[in-house]
């Protein structure tokens, strides 16, 4: 296996793109050198993008964030200024593993891992983030669900990696949230996840994102979830109804983690905590 | 195969090895530089026995390619005693009897320096959370955690 340690994004791409074979990046490697070890993959070119100075960033535009795809996650949960406009983000990323996973692990890595129960995505999808993709031809930006494909699939061609992760701002009276079911109180993997985005005026839910993250081979939006909120103020009625739309638009799998039905139950039970929790955070702000 | 050459600071010495490119920092470190003090508990960054400090961070070194090494700083558990004078942490887990067979040691003890480094006065909770991914089979964690704490206070107090 050859391995590439490039300086700048530059470089970066003519190795990448050049380079005719079995290719991975290397970011924070928790998920990679697991599978380098078990051989589930064999690249022959690894490329290590974590010496490149411009992709350990987090820069504040005036309208977007933007996060390099070096960037590991305790520098992001440790961002003041971010987790304030960005608590739900803040919240998935935060989740990603123990303290050591922490200081390697980017979120950028979590989305290009693609696994279906990454705690970083589902927030930033209700965020409607975008990735920028960089290759042989240029840059190009990237919805994050047309981005992700299916477990561990992504829409980018052999000559592309992803150099940063775009998050507009925050609306006015609007605030996010990210919340997970696992058995253990840390360290474990999603049996389903939710973020949601949400704004309100005058005490109506104006605009509201609900994505599920672990209950399908990607991460949902639920459109009908989101819309049956539009309009309505937070209550009992517009709460269960919200319940059972995310309990029929959970797509999820038996496994040893969790069933079914217990896999979609909890779909609703988590969509309603987070709505419940990003208005609550939009209360108090106001 | 191929080797790459590589070079680095660990514990403040320059080091030089030769490593595959798929081999692990825990393996550089363990079998060509004999420093064995880091161990391997399960080689999938679930355990924390190979906890390293890596450009002031601490991570797991079964989770890092040891080419990735190359011109940074490391320190490990071996330089954590100063002259064969104990660290204040490693006193504390002697006094507290805060290890049994010892595997998890000194992953534990290298995750604790890093939480003090950055956190003076952590709470009983926050160095729970802190050390969530180090495991230990054998003592039950309230010692280990009693240990950091009073390590930390006696820090406050020294300085
Ligand atoms: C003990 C442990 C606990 C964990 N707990 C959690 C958890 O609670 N929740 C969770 O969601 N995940 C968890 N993970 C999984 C993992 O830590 C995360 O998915 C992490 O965010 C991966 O980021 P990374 O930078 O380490 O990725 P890497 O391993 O470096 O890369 C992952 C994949 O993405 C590709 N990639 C990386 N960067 C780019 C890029 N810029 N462009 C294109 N492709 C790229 C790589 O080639 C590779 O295929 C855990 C892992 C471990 C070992
Ligand atoms: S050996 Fe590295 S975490 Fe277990
Ligand atoms: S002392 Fe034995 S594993 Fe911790």
């Amino acid at each position: 296996m050859r391995y590439e340690a490039p300086q700048t994004l530059n470089q970066a791409v003519n190795v990448f793109s050049e380079f005719n074979g079995l290719k991975r990046i290397l970011a924070g490697g928790t998920d990679i050198l697991v599978q380098l070890r078990t051989d589930v993959i064999q690249p022959e070119l690894l490329m290590n993008i974590k010496d490149i100075e411009e992709l350990g960033k987090i820069e504040l535009f005036d309208n977007f964030w933007k996060i390099g795809a070096g960037v590991s996650a305790a520098n992001i949960t440790r961002n003041k200024e971010f987790s304030k406009e960005w608590p739900g983000i803040t919240e998935g990323v935060g989740l990603i593993g123990s303290t050591q996973i922490q200081n390697r692990a980017t979120l950028v890595g979590n989305l290009s891992n693609a696994s279906p129960a990454a705690d970083g995505v589902p927030a930033l999808v209700a965020a409607n983030a975008m990735v920028e993709i960089v290759g042989r031809n240029g840059n190009r930006k990237l919805e994050i669900l047309s981005l992700i494909s299916g477990p561990g699939k992504l829409n980018m061609k052999s000559d592309e990696f992803i150099s940063h992760i775009l998050i507009p701002r925050q609306n006015k009276n609007s605030s996010d949230c990210y919340i997970r079911f696992i058995p253990r109180t840390e360290m474990d993997i999603a049996v389903v996840g939710c973020g949601v985005n949400l704004s309100v005026e005058n005490n109506n839910i104006s605009a509201v994102k609900v994505v599920l993250g672990a209950v399908g081979p990607k991460v949902i939006f639920s459109e009908e979830a989101s819309n049956s909120l539009l309009g309505a103020s937070l209550n009992a009625d517009s709460l269960s109804k919200l319940q059972e739309i995310c309990e029929r638009d959970a797509k999820p799998i038996d496994d040893k983690r969790g069933t079914i039905d217990f896999r979609r139950k909890v779909a609703g039970v988590l969509a309603k905590r987070a709505v419940e929790k990003a208005y609550k955070r939009i209360m108090e702000d106001s | 195969m191929k080797k790459v050459h590589v070079s680095t600071t660990i514990n403040g010495d320059n080091k030089e090895f030769l490593c595959d490119t798929r081999e692990t920092l825990l393996d550089a470190l363990r079998d060509h530089l004999a420093l064995t003090g880091s161990k391997e508990g399960c080689g999938t960054g679930d355990c924390g026995a190979c906890s390293v400090i890596f450009e002031g961070e601490v991570i797991c070194s079964c989770l890092a390619l040891a080419v990735e090494a190359e011109g940074k700083n490391i320190d490990t558990i071996e330089g954590m005693a100063n002259d064969g004078k104990l660290h204040i942490l490693q006193k504390k887990f002697l006094e507290h009897a805060a290890l049994q067979c010892g595997i998890c040691t000194p992953g534990i003890l290298m995750a604790s320096k890093s939480l003090l480094q950055q956190n003076k006065e952590p709470t009983k909770e926050e160095v729970r959370f802190w050390l969530a991914g180090n495991l230990c089979r054998c003592t039950g964690y309230d010692k280990i955690i009693n240990a950091v704490l009073d390590a930390a206070k006696e820090m406050r107090e020294t300085v």
